[in-house]
């Protein structure tokens, strides 16, 4: 067995993991050997890294399969970790002024964002159901002990527990789908699953495989029925990681998602078509009617992320390269929005240095901290899906690509979905801006501002500044998938 | 009857005795010392089938490193199995009842097993002839799998660095062994002359 490594230029493609695994290390032993640095400053290395494996990842479009077809970079790949590094890098940086308050003021914190990161970039780009397990393991692991990292408090410690009971039986699942799966075809890689599976020739258990398989996918985006761990882990999870958590790993479950089930399922779409379709509509209804008697601002988010992943998965649900273009622009504007209005929580601190968490402490914001109120009313009102904000733009494109493959009737419930979820959003607004003031607030941080001014600058003017950018590397993407 | 069948039952039977002497033991410390001989005797029929290299890393990892491992645990924890067995007599029906079930499982799914013909060529990992298996299964894992191992190897950081996280605690009021400041102090540090005038003490 010869190696397809032959020379390190040979592996141009993953040079992006490279840079990622050695600076993880890297970042380690210098935290370890530096004696008294700042956490704060293992952060900012970590946030320069995060951007530098970006620049890397951009300015070097090689593509192919590497490792003997285990690793696929292609511009699907290339999108999904592109979205990953940048979601990752703005949740380290709005971490970076209150992570004191939230204990998670430790090098360590940082390096297992960076190594949970590079289980992401495996799981993007995973072309073979081991190095899917191996990322998606990777990747887990990270996020568990990141949830707990705040020992002295319970709710985190109970957070980490329930997300790592959960998370270790959604994996003993997608374990025992992907061993029914090779058990079925014959081959763990991806691309060659498709070669064994005709209309003809499928079988009941490769089906079992494949529900197995995008039930324990479906539990780490956390779509309805497998999203339970989700407002509790996000509710006991330190707000900097929880940004985290809303923010990159979803992005790249989605993008596992759409590659196991468009690349390898291929020939069975109108199966897993029906799942898909399932997991959105309950995702959607659910997370609405759920979320509305929320009253902790991380609860309602948490919500609020589990009935996006519904409408993204609308897009999934047509099947078509159209309805994976859809999904590709939705997950970037959420990652904005999200990274926008966890940007919005962090900032808010009453006098004493306590975090706001709760929608009634809101009150009268928009006398206290106009600024503040009008960004996250800009963030609430593009969450609605309000145009010209970029939030109806996501819901335009998959809603879209689902009407053109005749699903009138998923379209409809979700755009009722949408409908009922104005309700809690716009009762966020009506909070801050027509409540009397009870609490004073204490100043916002200077990056935070930035993120903010510059998340709600990008959302208000998506249609003439990103729209088109955009929406061309999306269509590029899942050109590469079809 | 040919040698190596002679050493195949050899080797079985004193397996399968040993491991029902695992459960069977009184004493725990007895039950891991029967798991090594478990362990030996197993490795003794990997070399059998001609698989030499799992038969020595058997010995290697599970005798020299798990099985230690467990006859440290079993000693210091000092578990008192004898109240474990209690109600043993209480429970057996249903283990019973749960062993059965398996067996026939296993008879059902043993009986019906075939293996179709040709699956050699269709396997992933084709058996090369001529290649060592010390070879065969570097070959695999490091070269063409070499990223999966790489990969398994970041997991295994993280849950390094994750157990220290979420357990080590610094305690500033317990004394640490410092040895370069324990060999490096000087004589003034720890002796001093007082001058005790007779007849007052200090």
């Amino acid at each position: 067995m010869q190696s397809d490594v032959t020379s390190f230029a040979s592996l141009a493609p993953a040079y992006p993991e490279l840079l990622m695994a050695v600076g993880a290390v890297v970042v380690l032993l210098l935290a370890l050997f530096w004696k008294n640095v700042r956490p704060g400053v293992i952060a900012v290395v970590a946030i320069v890294l995060l951007l530098a494996t970006l620049a890397v990842l951009v300015l070097q479009p090689a593509s192919g399969v590497l490792f003997n077809g285990i690793v696929i970079v292609d511009g699907f790949a290339r999108y999904m970790k592109a979205l990953v590094l940048g979601a990752a890098a703005a949740t380290v940086m709005i971490s970076l002024s209150n992570s004191k308050e939230h204990g998670i003021d430790k090098f360590e914190y940082s390096v297992l964002v960076l190594l949970a990161t590079l289980g992401m970039m495996i799981m993007v780009s995973a072309n073979d159901l081991m190095s899917l397990y191996i990322g998606l393991e990777l990747q887990s692991l990270a996020l568990y002990v990141v949830a707990a990292m705040k020992r002295e408090d319970p709710r985190a410690a109970e957070a980490g527990i329930k997300y790592f009971v959960l998370g270790a039986l959604s994996s003993g699942m997608l374990l025992y789908g992907a061993s029914l799966v090779y058990g079925f075809t014959g081959t763990t890689q991806l691309d060659q699953i498709v070669a064994a599976i005709t209309l003809e020739t499928r079988s009941i258990g490769l089906i079992f495989g494949m529900v197995f398989l995008l039930a324990g996918i479906a539990f780490k985006i956390s779509a309805v029925p497998f999203h339970m761990w989700t407002p509790d882990v996000y509710e006991g999870a330190p707000t900097p990681v929880t940004a985290f958590f809303a923010a990159a790993p979803k992005v790249a479950a989605m993008a596992l998602f759409i590659r196991v089930t468009t690349v390898s399922f291929g020939p069975i779409t109108k199966d897993w078509q029906q799942i898909v379709i399932f997991l959105s509509i309950a995702s959607m209804v659910l997370a609405s009617f759920a979320a509305i008697g929320q009253d902790n601002l991380k609860r309602l988010l948490a919500y609020s992320s589990i009935g996006h992943v519904g409408f993204a998965l609308v897009g999934l649900s047509a099947g078509t390269a159209v309805g994976v273009e859809g999904v590709a622009v939705y997950m970037a504007i959420y990652v904005a929005m999200t990274v926008g209005i966890f940007a919005c929580v962090l900032a808010l601190r009453t006098e004493d240095g306590r975090p706001v968490e709760t929608i009634t402490a809101l009150a009268g914001l928009a006398q206290r901290k106009p600024f503040v109120a009008a960004i996250i009313a800009i963030l609430m009102f593009s969450l609605i899906g309000l145009p010209p904000l970029a939030g109806f733009f996501a819901k335009w494109q998959v809603f879209l690509a689902a009407v053109e493959q005749n699903l009138f009737v998923l379209a409809v419930i979700g755009v009722l979905a949408s409908a009922v979820s104005a309700f809690y959003y716009l009762r966020i607004i009506k909070v801050m801006y027509f409540d009397e003031p009870v609490a004073k607030f204490a100043a916002v941080p200077g990056e935070l501002t930035a993120v903010m001014a510059g998340v709600g600058f990008l959302i208000v003017t998506y249609f003439f500044t990103v729209a088109r950018p955009l929406t061309d590397a999306a269509h590029a993407a899942a050109g590469s998938l079809f | 009857m040919t040698l190596p069948l002679f050493f195949f039952y050899v080797f079985s039977v004193i397996t399968v005795a040993s491991a029902l002497m695992v459960i069977a033991a009184r004493n725990p410390v007895h039950s891991v010392l029967f798991l090594i001989l478990a362990f030996v005797n197993s490795a003794g029929l990997f070399m059998l089938a001609g698989a030499e290299f799992l038969a020595l890393i058997l010995i290697v990892v599970y005798v020299g490193a798990v099985a230690v491992l467990f006859l440290f645990v079993t000693m210091m924890l000092d578990v008192d199995f004898a109240s474990l067995r209690q109600g043993m007599l209480q429970y057996a029906p249903v283990g019973v009842v749960v062993g059965v079930i398996l067996l026939l499982e296993l008879l059902l799914v043993g009986g019906s097993f075939v293996l179709p013909t040709g699956v050699e060529a269709t396997a992933m990992v084709p058996i090369e002839q001529g290649v060592q298996n010390t070879k065969a299964i570097g070959q695999l894992l490091y070269t063409r799998y070499v990223f999966l191992f790489q990969g398994a190897a970041g997991i295994l950081l993280v849950a390094m660095i994750g157990a220290i996280v979420l357990t080590l605690r610094h305690k500033s009021n317990v004394k640490r062994q410092d040895v370069f400041r324990q060999t490096g102090r000087k004589r003034s540090e720890g002796v001093e002359l007082v001058k005790v005038k007779s007849g007052q003490g200090l």
